[in-house]
């Protein structure tokens, strides 16, 4: 199962400059585990040290932030679109 | 400066619930909170209103206080008013890329505009607001850190909601200092206990390039991510189409931060058989006229108004 995985402009040095890569997963963190192996230096902006997400960085599966589901074990049923973006203000 | 005693509530006034009732699908109830009504046409009047009150209380205004705000505009044309009413010397760092509207609108109200870079969004604008305010020159009510935010909504917002409704199963609010989540989400949840908190989320972080990493992203110290139950991505194309509805159905000329409000108001009504899901709209479309988004082609507007901010 292939998903879409959009990264906003900050991150895509660490992509080979791509707006968009492809990940395979049934959670999201298996999709990140699976974006590690072509993309190291972008999973590690992704990951804190210890595995988890950093506060910075909010990830929505199908619009949805994943710290309000099962964080990175979220479970991914079908082919899906993952977007990251860092957290930014308003007002 | 005129009298600081002179009551600083000057303007504020219950703002309407209204149900939307072309747009609320069968059994479920959307009701919206139509903000624009408030002397400025925003919800920021509110909390404008809330932390210079504050300050007052501590003492913190006198004759030499110039104030200094980090806005995307709103916060800075709501403050902007009553520090042209009291005399006030006023500065907003705003970042580029703002309407011009918003621009002419701080102008008319006599304040002073200090761009920080577009490529860092509002980010920008705090970080460029706070070098500025280290310098001991001004006061800076700091909407994204100041408690009178959270309060205004909790006092005023939530409580309305509570006070005009008999029951509420979600309330969706628009992300930007967290303010209305925390203080009106906090004020439902003590009436209506089982109300899921809903953040309705603008996808402005896509397009900035500014920040040096993605550690420089921001949270704004009021906003606790706990005390929410949802937060949904809306992004410009929704927030344009639904924007776009609103006056088309319901007759209500509404800004896109709206539009992003409804979109989740709808997406959450989807899930449930029947309900009561209370949203607010924080501004009318005036503002926002020359950003394109009314007008023309859903692609059009999207590519037009993809480098500004709306939030």
């Amino acid at each position: 199962m292939t998903h879409t995985i959009r990264l906003p402009t900050i991150l895509r040095v660490h992509a080979g400059g791509e707006a968009t890569v492809s990940a395979r997963g049934g959670t999201v963190g298996e999709a990140f585990a699976d974006l590690g192996k072509r993309y190291p230096g972008l999973v590690r902006q992704l990951l804190d040290p210890d595995g988890s997400v950093p506060v910075f960085v909010n990830v929505f599966l199908n619009d949805e932030d994943i710290r309000y589901l099962q964080g990175l074990n979220t479970p991914i049923s079908a082919p899906s679109e993952i977007i990251l973006l860092p957290s930014v203000a308003g007002g | 400066m005129v009298d600081l005693l002179a009551p600083v509530s000057m303007g504020l006034s219950r703002t309407p619930l209204v149900r939307l009732e072309a747009l609320s699908p069968p059994g479920v109830d959307i009701f919206a909170k139509l903000e624009w009504v408030l002397p400025t046409g925003s919800i920021k009047d509110r909390i404008a209103v809330a932390m210079l009150e504050k300050a007052r209380l501590e003492g913190l205004l006198s004759p030499e206080t110039r104030l200094l705000e980090p806005s995307s505009g709103n916060t800075g044309i709501a403050l902007a008013r009553l520090a042209m009413m009291w005399n006030i010397p006023f500065t907003v760092v705003m970042a580029e890329g703002a309407s011009q509207e918003r621009v002419e609108i701080l102008k008319t109200f006599g304040t002073e505009i200090v761009y920080s870079p577009g490529d860092e969004g509002s980010n920008g604008a705090v970080r460029v607001a706070g070098e500025m305010a280290a310098s001991g020159d001004y006061l800076m009510l700091n909407q994204y850190e100041n408690l009178a935010n959270v309060e205004a909504h909790y006092r005023g917002t939530g409580r309305e909601i509570v006070e005009d409704l008999d029951h509420v199963d979600a309330f969706v609010a628009g992300l930007g200092t967290g303010g209305t989540l925390m203080g009106a989400g906090t004020a439902i949840r003590e009436s209506f206990p089982q109300a899921q908190v809903v953040a309705a989320e603008p996808p402005m972080g896509e397009l900035i390039t500014g920040l040096r990493s993605i550690d420089a992203g921001y949270i704004p110290p009021i906003f606790d991510p706990d005390r929410i139950d949802r937060r949904i991505l809306v992004r410009l194309a929704p927030t344009i189409e639904h924007t776009r509805t609103l006056l088309s159905v319901e007759g209500l000329f509404a800004g896109p931060s709206c539009g992003a409000a409804l979109a989740v108001a709808l997406r959450i009504a989807r899930e449930m058989r029947s309900g009561t899901i209370v949203t607010i709209f924080p501004d009318a479309g005036w503002k926002y006229l020359s950003t394109g988004i009314y007008t023309g082609s859903i692609q059009e507007a999207v590519k037009g108004a993809t480098n500004q901010i709306l939030w």
